[in-house]
């Protein structure tokens, strides 16, 4: 059984509210902070927990923190990025939903250490009826004194604030989200600056994802030292993982870091296996923007090793072999699943969720999404999938925010693994019936010329 | 001529309350929030007139409100029917059915994608990912999200939403049994 520092306490009634939460020790390290730490403390704790951002990118949370700008007389931000959207990912929905004041209780502890006197949550508009949860936690809090004026007597104010977005992928991206929090439109800013030095209302700001918010609750709680104990070099402590697809038993799992792919998806304490007893085809292993890999190295590296769920683990190989841990997406493909398919439908969401300032990605997206249908539809060429290749190599790294990179991606890594199935559908077009076979098993590092 | 559109005292307080979340002059803040409070009050969409209400209640350019209304999936910038249906067709729910569905309610209430039923009743949307993967497939109707959908159980909730007849918005939990 691994350790779970997040979802310890998540099947305990009632855990919801303050009080069960408070039972379960909620809050204690709130106290610890306030009472006994000084903000400088609390930051040593997060850089030496090695913790790393949760939401897909991975960057050290205590350097993030130690970019914060300081500035006389400047107001400091804290905005927790709940706008999880990444497909394939429901992690923070579940942790919102499930345990609300772990997140608070973060969210207080971490505003108290960058001097954050206003801090917001902001999250997905579709996910409403949580972000009600997360109010009535709020409230709670408001009213036990956990938050605003001089918190629990230690003479820190706090006001913490649930905003609400409107359905837009692109707000997970930092700095996308800070313009819908100013109440226009999300597109990304040029950086630098960054959100450190100039963030909300041009004041210095860190935006961290919920799950990483979360997990410096523990940090606290028990030393940054032991959380680096748990997980595997880097890859420190624990992660939740949103497991889908054709699994036995999908649902969110808080794992170690290191935890061997194949026992994450056929043991009982995770998956339980492939659905109706099929072969496993392919997995995304860290939310749609990842590279897809097939079941031969999703579960061996190419060394022929265990392939680790850390993010190192998932990353060996590079892009040749390799994937990302990212948001911890994990979706499973059983052998009857159409690969050309599903990176359609893919595609088609990056083209709807592109926010339209450069080119690259506003056009290529479109472009990648029509190729795609008419490949699937029986209407493409051999020279489409080069076409494809060719688009998704000239949007990679030429746009403002990462959701160029996140559309390129998954198109380049289908092709490099599994360019015989789009040359089925070339030639077979929908009346394809059987997708079991249609992949390399030795992958083409560079697929086109 | 009477002015359309006005908040209710009630959704004023809540605006009023709302701007007070954000530093003195930063009230376009609220536009995101208030625009789903303007949604829900006047008819389940957001017309020229709502949104140069709204422009006026926060004080700031109707093309403000346009350009941010005409951005966000979630604001219907035409009118839809009483229950709209958002069923999710990204990745982890294709594979699990999503399609099935999608012409399941096609079939069954003569519509497609992006029309509503003659009745007003029913608005069928497809939309990308809800953070519903592993209860897929799903679809969300106003605040509430229907998991792990069957045909059978689709069928179920469209006999149970019209029979309820409300209106369903994102602000509001009106979810009706579909087992």
């Amino acid at each position: 059984m691994g350790k779970k520092l997040l979802l310890e306490h998540i099947d305990v009634p009632g855990i919801q509210s303050l009080n069960v939460y408070r039972q379960k020790g909620g809050y204690e390290t709130l106290k610890k902070a306030l009472t006994s730490m000084t903000p400088e403390q609390i930051l040593e704790e997060v850089k030496t927990s090695g913790l790393r951002g949760r939401g897909g990118a991975g960057f050290p949370t205590g350097l993030k923190w130690s970019f914060l700008a300081k500035p006389e007389g400047v107001a400091r931000y804290l905005v927790c990025n709940a706008d999880e959207s990444e497909p394939g990912t429901f992690k923070d929905r579940y942790l919102m939903e499930k345990i609300p004041h772990i997140l608070i209780e973060g969210m207080i502890v971490s505003s108290f250490a960058l001097g954050a006197n206003t801090s917001y949550i902001y999250i997905r508009g579709e996910y409403f009826y949580v972000a009600r949860i997360l109010e009535n936690a709020i409230a709670e809090a408001y009213e036990a004194g956990l938050l605003g004026k001089n918190i629990m007597g230690s003479g820190y104010d706090l006001d913490l604030y649930v905003q609400i977005g409107a359905g837009a992928y692109i707000c997970g991206e930092e700095t996308a989200l800070l313009e819908s929090l100013e109440g226009k439109r999300g597109n990304p800013r040029i950086k630098p600056p960054f959100p450190a030095i100039a963030g909300l209302y041009g004041c210095p700001t860190v935006v961290n994802n919920v799950e990483t918010i979360a997990a410096v609750v523990p940090i606290v709680k028990d030393g940054g030292a032991a959380y680096a104990q748990i997980g595997i070099g880097k890859s420190t402590g624990t992660k939740l993982i949103s497991a889908s697809g054709h699994l036995n038993k999908p649902g969110v799992y808080e794992i170690e870091l290191g935890l061997p792919v194949e026992e994450f998806i056929y043991s009982e304490e995770y998956c339980g296996g492939i659905k109706n007893g099929k072969q496993l085809k392919a997995v995304v292993a860290g939310g749609s923007s990842v590279p897809i890999l097939p079941a031969h190295l999703i579960l061996k590296t190419a060394a022929g090793e265990p392939r680790l769920m850390s993010y190192e683990g998932l990353a060996d190989g590079g892009f040749a072999t390799g994937t990302m841990l990212g948001s911890g997406g994990f979706i499973a493909m059983d052998e009857d699943s159409s690969i050309v398919k599903n990176l359609w439908t893919f595609s088609r969401f990056y083209h709807h969720e592109s926010c339209g300032q450069c080119s690259p990605c506003r056009e290529g997206t479109g472009w990648m999404e029509k190729i795609l249908h008419k490949i699937l539809h029986g209407h493409g060429t051999l020279a489409d999938v080069d076409l494809l290749w060719d688009i998704q190599s000239k949007i990679e790294g030429k746009t403002i925010c990462p959701l160029g990179d996140a559309a390129a991606w998954p198109v380049a890594s289908a092709i490099r693994h599994f360019r015989n199935e789009f040359e089925e559908y070339v030639k077979q077009g929908h009346s394809i019936k059987d997708v079991k076979h249609y992949y390399r098993l030795n992958h083409l590092p560079e697929p086109v010329n | 001529m009477e002015k359309k559109y006005q908040f209710s005292p009630e959704t004023m307080a809540v605006v009023q309350k709302m701007m007070g979340r954000y530093p003195e002059g930063k009230q376009k803040s609220a536009l995101l929030p208030v625009l789903h409070l303007a949604q829900a009050e006047f008819d389940g969409w957001l017309s020229a007139e709502a949104m140069d209400y709204v422009a006026e209640v926060l004080n700031i350019t109707p093309i403000e409100v346009y350009e941010v209304a005409s951005f966000y999936s979630m604001y219907n910038l035409k009118p839809v029917g009483k229950c709209l249906l958002e069923v999710c067709r990204t990745s982890s729910c294709w594979l699990m059915g999503s399609e099935d569905i999608v012409h399941h309610i096609e079939k069954k209430l003569g519509i497609k994608d992006g029309e509503t039923t003659a009745d007003g009743q029913f608005t069928l949307k497809t939309v990308e990912c809800l953070g519903s993967c592993g209860t897929a497939p799903m679809l969300q109707c106003g605040a509430d999200f229907y998991e792990n959908l069957s045909l059978e159980k689709v069928d179920t909730l469209l006999d149970n939403l019209r029979k309820d007849g409300e209106r369903r918005t994102y602000i509001k939990d009106q979810k009706v049994n579909m087992d």
